[in-house]
């Protein structure tokens, strides 16, 4: 990439993504099995300990990765599609469709995401598809409102009308005209949004709610030992320092990205904020 | 742009003379129409949608009598209208239920929690605030100095890290692995208040400081960067005004502006950042109890949290939003 700062940024990503896809391949170990006693130290045979019931923590932490990174995509691609489509549905439509779309976005911005999502869960239960879904939907009124003011812009120019003459219907206004002329807010946005993602799902993880033990799981596997810091603190800090790292690199990433599509020196909630007042979500 | 210092606008008919007082009125409105949808959405999601609430409450080992006995304390016997008022009206009057889990008044649980809520988010709101801004302030000053790279690298990263990675970042510095000196979870039992051991809100205060420094550090160097550059503090320069008056009375002020609703946006994320912290410390609030609630699948309390915290975000977001608009002149005079 164009700045240091983002190659820096996709490459810490990039290391967590290949540490979460191929590990499982490379874990010496069942990463179920309880193979020697809680909490051991370090040794040749078991490189970073054991855990808190005596399994091998380096085949846990090298199989505990994928579920949170495919969750996370998932749960980001859905926000973003459903943001997207409301966004520009509710600009370009304007009228009624508009203010029951902007309506909605307001209600469900009334929730702190994290307690939207334990309200969703506290229906069914933890199941992995409702988390995802629970997250998808707490980012898409904020991708909406971020859409939906780029749409309003786009939707006045000349080759919008134009194509609006040659008596296009709207559908395909919205989709082959207007769409296209979104991605670079529809990149940041992802960005944006995957971060959170991870931040959300992994810290559903932490709190018990995500994959069942005795599933390996970042989050979980941080919850499980914590208690055994003392004994054995890789068992906690080399799965935390995995979070960030992947956290970190998608973030600096997505804030080099903004930088060079949007051209702003800041991110583009603060930009925002500086240029006009309208209530508005930093999250 | 120029009119700021216009002080009444003559012009003005009595019907817009209170241009404040009209968005107020307005934002409160919405506010409360909000906040009665986000109430029905939150009761019939919970009382309604899963099939049936007694049914989730009894879980497998239900028989008809004891379904029975639940669905009348639920009030599940009633019509849909008639659960929604008597559950709203409750809201009100305090009389909210008993805990499905515990069979304790839910406004008797939920109330130390909230106290102890209130008393984190406040003190983290105010230091973080204060720290923000003046790391913002300084860094703005000297913008492009080292002073300014490290915290303005450190800040991004840290606006990416999960509140659970940073509090367990710090109880391993500070309560297990490096060193000995704070207690990693309180041991309060709920119902008790936080400051009667205030070195337990001390690993959760600085977490949450942590997390919202950056965002009010970032706004507030930009906005200070922004003033310092504009045309006003350049004339102010020109006419001889000194360094410190041009910062302190021309320069902070104006940045200030942005700034505040930042730190209002931090403290709405607080109300979402205090769960997953109070969980990681054992920090008796409405968070952990929220997260006890859901585990528990204890209705009327995940309801009445939901709903406060519900509330909370929406009142703090009017009170953003006035108080942009009052450290504004020009906005307040353009409405």
């Amino acid at each position: 990439m164009r700045t240091p700062r983002g190659a820096t940024g996709l490459a810490l990503a990039a290391l967590v993504v290949l540490i979460a896809i191929v590990g499982p391949l490379l874990a010496a170990k069942p990463p179920d099995a309880l193979l020697t006693i809680p909490y051991a130290k370090p040794s040749g045979q078991f490189p970073l300990g054991s855990d808190f019931l005596g399994r091998d923590v380096l085949s846990r932490v090298l199989n505990g990765g994928w579920a949170l990174l495919i969750m996370a995509a998932v749960a980001t691609a859905f926000g973003i599609a459903v943001g997207a489509a409301a966004g520009i549905s509710a600009a370009y439509l304007r009228g009624r469709p508009d203010s029951f779309i902007m309506r909605t976005v307001d209600v469900i911005l009334a929730f702190p995401q994290l307690v939207f999502a334990l309200l969703l869960l506290s229906l069914l239960g933890p199941k992995l598809w409702l988390i995802v879904l629970a997250v998808g939907l707490t980012h898409a009124p904020a991708v909406g409102r971020v859409i939906r003011s780029a749409t309003l812009d786009i939707s006045e120019r000349d080759y919008v009308k134009v194509v609006e003459l040659q008596g296009m219907r709207p559908v395909k206004v919205m989709t082959k005209e207007i769409l296209p002329n979104l991605i670079s807010p529809l990149m940041v946005e992802a960005g944006l949004r995957l971060t959170y993602s991870i931040v959300i799902i992994a810290g559903l993880a932490f709190l018990g709610f995500g994959q069942a033990p005795p599933a390996a799981n970042w989050g979980l596997m941080i919850n499980e030992n914590r208690s055994g810091l003392p004994l054995n603190p890789w068992a906690v800090i080399v799965p935390a320092a995995l979070i960030a790292l992947l956290t970190i690199g998608t973030n600096t990433f997505t804030d080099a990205i903004a930088r060079v599509t949007i051209g702003v020196e800041r991110r583009p909630e603060e930009a925002a904020l500086l240029d006009e007042l309208t209530p508005r979500q930093s999250q | 742009m120029t009119t700021a210092s216009v002080p009444a606008e003559p012009a003005a008919s009595g019907r817009d003379a209170h241009p404040i007082l009209d968005l107020t009125g307005r934002r409160v409105a919405i506010g409360i129409i909000t906040l009665l949808v986000v109430s029905a959405v939150v009761f019939v999601a919970t009382q309604v949608l899963p099939g049936n609430a007694a049914f989730a409450v009894v879980g497998r080992g239900a028989n008809p009598a004891r379904l029975h006995a639940t669905e009348r304390q639920l009030h599940l016997d009633r019509g849909l209208l008639d659960q929604y008022w008597i559950w709203l009206s409750g809201l009100f009057t305090g009389k909210l239920g008993t805990s499905l889990a515990n069979g304790q008044p839910v406004w008797a649980l939920v109330k130390p929690r909230l106290i102890n809520s209130a008393v984190l988010v406040l003190v983290t709101g105010a230091i973080g605030a204060i720290v923000g801004v003046v790391l913002g302030a300084v860094a703005a000053l000297r913008k492009d100095s080292w002073f300014d790279h490290i915290t303005s690298v450190t800040a991004l990263a840290i606006t990416s890290l999960p509140e659970f990675v940073v509090a367990i970042a710090l109880i391993i510095l500070l309560s297990t692995v490096v060193l000995h000196v704070l207690p990693a979870v309180s041991l309060l039992p709920p119902g008790t208040y936080a400051w009667s051991q205030p070195e337990l809100l001390i690993l959760p205060v600085a977490t949450l400081v942590i997390v919202i420094v950056p965002y009010i550090f970032r706004m507030m160097r930009a906005a200070m960067i922004e003033a310092l550059e504009s045309d006003y503090v350049e004339m102010a320069r020109l006419k001889g005004v000194p360094e410190w008056r041009l910062v302190l009375f021309h320069a902070v002020p104006n940045a200030m502006a942005p700034t505040i609703q930042v730190i209002g946006l931090n403290f709405l994320y607080l109300a979402g950042g205090v769960v997953v912290i109070e969980f990681v410390f054992n920090f008796p609030g409405i968070g952990q109890g929220l997260v006890f609630a859901v585990e528990n699948r204890d209705i009327p309390v995940i309801q009445f949290i939901v709903v406060v915290l519900a509330a909370f975000y929406v009142f703090m977001n009017i009170v953003t939003d006035v108080i942009a608009l009052l450290v504004t002149p020009r906005r307040r005079i353009a409405r």
